[in-house]
């Protein structure tokens, strides 16, 4: 009985081998381009380190600093801010407008490729678009700026602003941009779940007497569930991760108002090259990160158990 | 077993490849003919192709000059490089002096001060002290570097303001303003005929510190700015309040142009050369933006106007675009040379001329426009952070220059700042202190 079962597992192990090695190149690069920098950021949060020279190990003590950051905390707050406007008014506009495309109406195609160019545009030439927009200057007592320019065209003049130097406006002008870049992938994700779904369901709504918002509330928002939930964490990540907007559209910043994580990594790194710092920063941003990810994740298997 | 032998070789090969690929092994042979030069320099590309092709006729020696713009990730390519050990033989350092101190410290960066010293010093006379000041080392350097000259300017800069000629004519000023009372009695002046007052890129935030740093000279003197950064005065002493009341009088009288906290200085130099406003605080790179931008302007430098008529206006200056050599180059003596010659002075001529750039050798002045020739000659009033003796922490200089940030904008006054910096200064103290 031994020996007709030995040859089996000899026979497996040289498959196993096989199969490992086809998938050693994988490995490899994974190990270097993903495993390697995220230990390696992980260790360097460990220590304190100009960019050249020694790297003295601090232990947690980065972190500890961190912790008191209050720059670093408003920086937070501030990615969340432009997250909510996002999550808020960014989605709203691109369900709306998935809808309004969902049904039969002219120049369909038209507004898909209108709707998905902002998102295409790159986020330096959206952030300049805007400052030029938005500019406050003025020339021989005319606004030059677009939107100062059509205001005081239509009388209302006492409304133009320094949109961007003014503490109470300059962070929500940068979160209203970053909808209008973003409102695209939100619309096209929507609109194709919107079109996967079954025709015949609302026919038996309407058969059943169901008007258009006992349609939408029964038949369109259940259905649309899992896809909202996929825009939603996308919406987070990528609202929680925005800085190149915020550098275009305000340089280095005004006072500590449009500071956000990235922008303080990249000066720790940058200005005051405190790289085992910026790299504690990286590591808690990401913890961030992944605990709002995965909450959203837990919440979404609810949702479809429902 | 066949099949198996042949996947394991194959994969083995592969995997070779990749680690090969990744750890950069299979670099190229190096050519003891050819001398690789980094830079940053966009606008200045062009011409030092030109000139490496020239110098190749010349000498037979190969320059391969790579640029890599912009100055952000050139500084980090370095770094990075400086780690992989993949520096060139000829590279800037764009770092503060404490970095340009541990580049040094770690081996890769050569004492020059032999070859500056030769033929009677012959090279280190062509130069404008305050451009050579930015790569040397004095015998008491805080970062305990060995003495000498470490790197070869190849142009020199200061920052001042200029003023359009016409828009001051259109409000009736006759002559630019040399003090601060008379500088208001200008701005007051430009807005009674619309026209807006100084434009700046404090959206880049270090040239409003460098406003700030001039006045902060001008209010107390470099010995007790200095005492500040090493921590015997405090941000909180009257002469402080009263440097950043500077900044609280000019936003009283409208003397900034509308946003100029977040503008970058892209866009004040395009206000200032479309006229929009009349003032500008603007480096003496300037010279060759503006002509691109509008050249029939008219325009001229002048120092900012004083407060204290005592002590003369200190500016930002000296430090332009400097080369290092690899110190354990295998055609060091080849990159020396190299620069040598780029920094002469008929080279440094063509320079100027075509980049519209103050050279670093002094003889090659002559051939500069006149607008320029006014940066020049004010070179003696420079000062700049890599030739001080004490620096700041940078998170206090964070602090202050966001501070004069609030100022302007009216969210805070001088003295909430003042206080505000004061705690950073001693926090940081106090963290430093632990640190060591």
């Amino acid at each position: 009985m031994t020996t007709a079962t030995t040859p089996k597992p000899k026979k497996d192990m040289k498959s196993m081998a096989e199969n490992y090695l086809f998938i050693i190149p994988a490995v490899v690069i994974f190990s270097i381009f993903y495993i390697y920098p995220f230990y390696d950021i992980l260790n360097l949060s460990l220590h304190e380190w100009k960019g050249i020279g020694p790297k003295i190990f601090v232990g947690f003590r980065n972190f500890q600093e961190l912790m008191v950051d209050k720059i670093w905390w408003k920086s937070i707050w501030n990615a969340t801010y432009i997250t909510l406007w996002a999550l808020t008014f960014q989605n709203v506009l691109a369900f709306m407008l998935a809808l309004a495309c969902d049904r039969e109406i002219r120049f369909k195609k038209f507004y898909r490729v209108v709707f998905f160019i902002p998102p295409v545009l790159s986020q330096v030439v959206v952030g300049l678009i805007w400052r030029w927009i938005l500019y406050a200057g003025q020339q021989d007592g005319q606004h030059i700026g677009l939107l100062n320019h059509f205001l005081s065209q239509i009388g209302l003049s006492h409304l133009a602003n320094n949109w961007l130097s003014d503490p109470k406006t300059a962070l929500t002008m940068i979160a209203i941009v970053h909808c209008w870049q973003g409102f695209g992938w939100g619309f096209i994700m929507l609109l194709a779940g919107l079109q996967t779904i079954d025709k015949q369901l609302y026919e038996a709504a309407k058969v059943d007497g169901a008007s258009s918002w006992s349609q939408f509330w029964n038949v369109t928002m259940p259905m649309m569930v899992p896809v909202m939930l996929v825009v939603v964490i996308l919406t987070v990540l990528g609202a929680m991760q925005a800085f190149i907007l915020v550098l275009s559209m305000v340089g280095q910043g005004l006072v500590f108002h449009t500071e956000v994580p990235v922008t303080r990594i990249l000066a720790a790194m940058q200005g005051t090259k405190q790289f085992g710092y910026a790299c504690a920063m990286g590591v808690n941003f990401a913890i961030i990160l992944i605990a709002v990810s995965t909450i959203m994740k837990l919440f979404s298997n609810k949702m479809k158990q429902a | 077993m066949k099949k198996f032998s042949f996947v394991a070789v194959v994969l083995v090969l592969i995997c070779s490849g990749v680690i090969v690929a990744c750890t950069g092994c299979g670099g190229s042979k190096e050519d003891p003919n050819q001398v690789t030069m980094w830079h940053w320099m966009t606008d200045r590309d062009a011409v030092l192709q030109q000139l490496a092709q020239q110098y190749e006729q010349e000498t037979g020696v190969k320059i391969k000059i790579e640029l890599f713009a912009p100055s952000d990730s050139y500084s980090q390519r370095i770094t990075a490089s400086s780690q992989a050990n993949t520096l060139p033989d000829i590279f800037g350092i764009l770092d503060k002096k404490e970095i340009f101190a541990d580049f040094i410290r770690y081996g890769f960066v050569a004492n020059l001060t032999e070859e500056f010293a030769k033929d009677g010093g012959a090279w280190e006379k062509s130069m404008f002290p305050k451009a050579l000041d930015v790569n040397r080392f004095k015998p008491d350097n805080i970062y305990g570097i060995e003495p000498g000259i470490y790197g070869v300017p190849i142009d020199v800069t200061n920052i001042q303001m200029l003023y359009n000629k016409k828009l001051l004519a259109k409000a009736g000023i006759k002559k630019a303003p040399t003090n601060f009372s008379e500088f208001l009695a200008s701005i007051k002046a430009l807005k009674r005929v619309g026209v807006s007052g100084l434009v700046s890129g404090w959206g880049e935030i270090w040239m409003a510190d460098a406003f700030a740093s001039n006045y902060a000279f001008n209010i107390m003197g470099e010995e007790k700015v200095m005492a500040t950064y090493k921590g015997d005065v405090k941000y909180t002493d009257p002469d402080w309040i009263k440097v950043l009341n500077v900044f609280k009088t000019l936003s009283e009288a409208g003397a900034f142009m509308e946003g100029i906290v977040t503008k970058p200085n892209k866009e004040a130099e395009q206000d200032f050369a479309l006229e929009r406003a009349a003032f500008a605080y603007n480096g003496s790179w300037c010279v060759n933006v503006y002509h691109d931008m509008n050249p029939s302007l008219e325009y001229s430098a002048m120092l900012p106007p004083t407060i204290n008529p005592k002590r003369p206006m200190k500016i930002w200056g000296g430090a332009g675009s400097s080369f290092v050599v690899k110190e354990t180059s295998t055609r060091k003596d080849k990159a020396i040379a190299f620069l040598k010659w780029l920094s002469a002075e008929k080279q440094q001529a063509l320079l100027a001329k075509e980049t519209r750039n103050l050279p670093a050798n002094r003889k090659a002045l002559e051939s500069i426009p006149e607008v320029l020739a006014d940066f020049a000659s004010v070179m003696d009033n420079t000062t700049h952070p890599t030739i001080w003796k004490y620096n700041e922490l940078p998170a206090v200089t964070e602090a202050f220059d966001k501070g004069i940030q609030s100022i302007i904008i009216g969210e805070k006054t001088p003295k909430q700042v003042a206080s505000e910096v004061q705690a950073v200064k001693e926090r940081e103290t106090e963290k430093a202190k632990r640190r060591q």
